[in-house]
């Protein structure tokens, strides 16, 4: 048999064979090193598995969609890091599942808005944003002001320790009850107040 | 920190993984557009593409015209340039030394080399100096409007629980060196809540006392009760005299300027839940440098403001 294109498209059998086999060498390539590659799978220094508080917050963020107009990505360009700070790194999502970098900002770029304002500033700006930034047009999450509801939150932190996030059991046992009277809006500036802290401007990024 | 968005792998067989595949398959690629070229047929021969036949109807087999079969050639010679000169393979970084990390890196060594001349000459000199410095002035308002105005406003007149910076009332020391510090460092500020310890006609009576402080109080005997209470507990902050107190950011309580409101409602709120003010350290945000401009704007901007309007227009 001879190895030729009019060998091959005659036997559908063997041209799906191939094609599958020719495509998958973009994805062994490309793909399957990633999963072995230490700064996308480590955690940067310093970072946590989120804690319940955070977990439920970065759920609300989900629900609510401000993926849609926040992104959580700086890149490597210097007009971004003197705005946002350094530049985003893998290892700063590992916890993330999934990952909130977005593609669109409405509004600013969020992935190191940790610490850059304080928690009543989140309260105001969430509760009606103009209030601190008048020609803000960021919609009004004013009704983010009541307890927190849905699965518990334990039952979200059992199912991150199964995919690898090491979470101890005991974090578990007490994760409903160091969650008991806070409001969706607590969870949130929580989730706000802790993102991008590990990678500090002063200590240099280059 | 070379390594941020460079490789660096669990183990050491990856790249040569990565390597070995990427150059097989360029390879599987010329040897497939060798194999399945043919050669043009002698002149007056008519060479046929395998034995099918379509209602009488035979398929050609001629080569591809040259240009275009070379431009496939041309593709895998790319790929092997492309390879030897940008780091795509791994276990070598390439000829050019090329990377994303070194890109940025370039970028922000080439701004350094002409911002960080002007920052240092204005970081060898005090913060009050630079505060009547023009240059200095307008990059101190350009980063102004780039990092504080969220809290601040665009017209440093704050809001509520956001300090007005221009009206010539400072919670923490305003002086050049004391904004600095404020910046770099930070504050917190802590009124602690008091519905718990007392009782709700002595929070009343405090607040009406607090009123009277700036001459704005309606109920004598109410001021009568809370100045016993304010002398006791609120004083160890706001002072015996109700003037606060910069080292610890206690607000001036016998002005018309109020960071909460001034409001009875306001002030009894303000006795019953606390307030907790924060002002997030900038230092290691915006580095000392770009802090010690902020703190000679914001300085000059204050005495300026200050003395064109003495009296703060800000509604108790």
């Amino acid at each position: 048999m001879k190895f030729t294109h009019d060998t091959i498209e005659r036997k559908t059998g063997l041209l799906i064979a191939l094609v599958i086999f020719v495509v998958s060498i973009g994805g062994l390539v490309e793909i399957v090193p990633l999963f072995f590659q230490k700064n996308l799978i480590e955690p940067v220094a310093g970072l946590k598995p989120y804690d319940p508080l955070r977990l439920v917050g970065r759920d609300i963020y989900v629900r609510e969609g401000c993926y849609n107009c926040h992104s959580q990505m700086i890149r490597p360009f210097r007009a971004e890091t003197e705005r946002y700070g350094p530049y985003s790194v893998a290892g700063e999502f590992v916890y993330d599942r999934p990952f909130q970098w977005g593609s669109k900002r409405t509004g600013p770029d969020l992935a190191r808005v940790g610490g850059r304002y304080s928690d009543e500033w989140h309260r105001l700006h969430l509760d009606n944003p103009r209030a601190v930034v008048p020609d803000s047009n960021m919609p009004r999450y004013d009704f983010l002001d009541r307890p927190i509801t849905g699965p518990e939150v334990s039952r979200r932190m059992k199912v991150l320790k199964m995919l690898g996030h090491p979470y101890t059991d005991e974090e578990i046992a007490n994760a409903g009850a160091t969650i008991k009277d806070k409001t969706e809006l607590d969870a949130l500036v929580a989730y706000l107040q802790g993102l991008g802290i590990q990678i500090k401007a002063s200590k240099g990024q280059s | 920190m070379n390594d941020l968005l460079g490789s660096g792998f669990l183990a050491p067989g990856w790249g040569w993984y990565v390597a070995i595949l990427t150059v097989l398959s360029l390879l599987a690629c010329l040897w497939i557009l060798r194999a399945n070229s043919t050669k043009k047929a002698a002149t007056g021969e008519v060479k046929l593409h395998g034995q099918n036949e379509w209602d009488g109807l035979r398929e050609y087999d001629n080569p591809l015209p040259k240009w275009w079969s070379n431009l496939f050639y041309i593709t895998v010679i790319f790929a092997f340039a492309y390879l030897l000169l940008y780091p795509g393979l791994i276990v070598t970084n390439g000829l050019l030394g090329w990377s994303t990390a070194s890109l940025y890196r370039d970028e922000v060594k080439e701004m350094k080399a002409e911002t960080d001349p002007i920052f240092d000459a204005y970081s060898k000199q005090d913060v009050k100096t630079v505060s009547a410095d023009k240059g200095a002035l307008k990059i101190g308002a350009r980063l102004f409007q780039t990092y504080c105005v969220q809290c601040h406003g665009t017209d440093m007149r704050g809001s509520k629980g956001f300090p007005n910076l221009v009206d010539n009332d400072w919670l923490y020391p305003g002086t050049p060196e004391g904004i600095k510090t404020t910046i770099l460092e930070g504050r917190n500020g802590m009124m602690p809540a008091f519905a718990s310890v007392l009782k709700p006609d002595q929070i009343t009576d405090a607040a009406q006392y607090v009123l009277s402080l700036s001459g704005r109080s309606t109920a004598p005997d109410a001021v009568g009760r809370g100045e016993v209470t304010f002398k006791q507990i609120c004083s160890a902050c706001h002072g015996l005299d109700g003037k606060g107190n910069v080292a610890l950011g206690a607000p001036n309580l016998t002005d018309s300027i109020w960071l909460y409101g001034g409001s009875l409602a306001t002030i009894v709120e303000t006795l019953n839940k606390g307030r907790q003010g924060q002002m997030p350290a900038q230092k290691d945000t915006l580095g000392e440098a770009r802090v010690h401009l902020l703190a000679a704007y914001v300085y000059a901007q204050s005495q300026e403001q200050a003395q064109s309007q003495p009296q703060s227009n800000r509604k108790p």
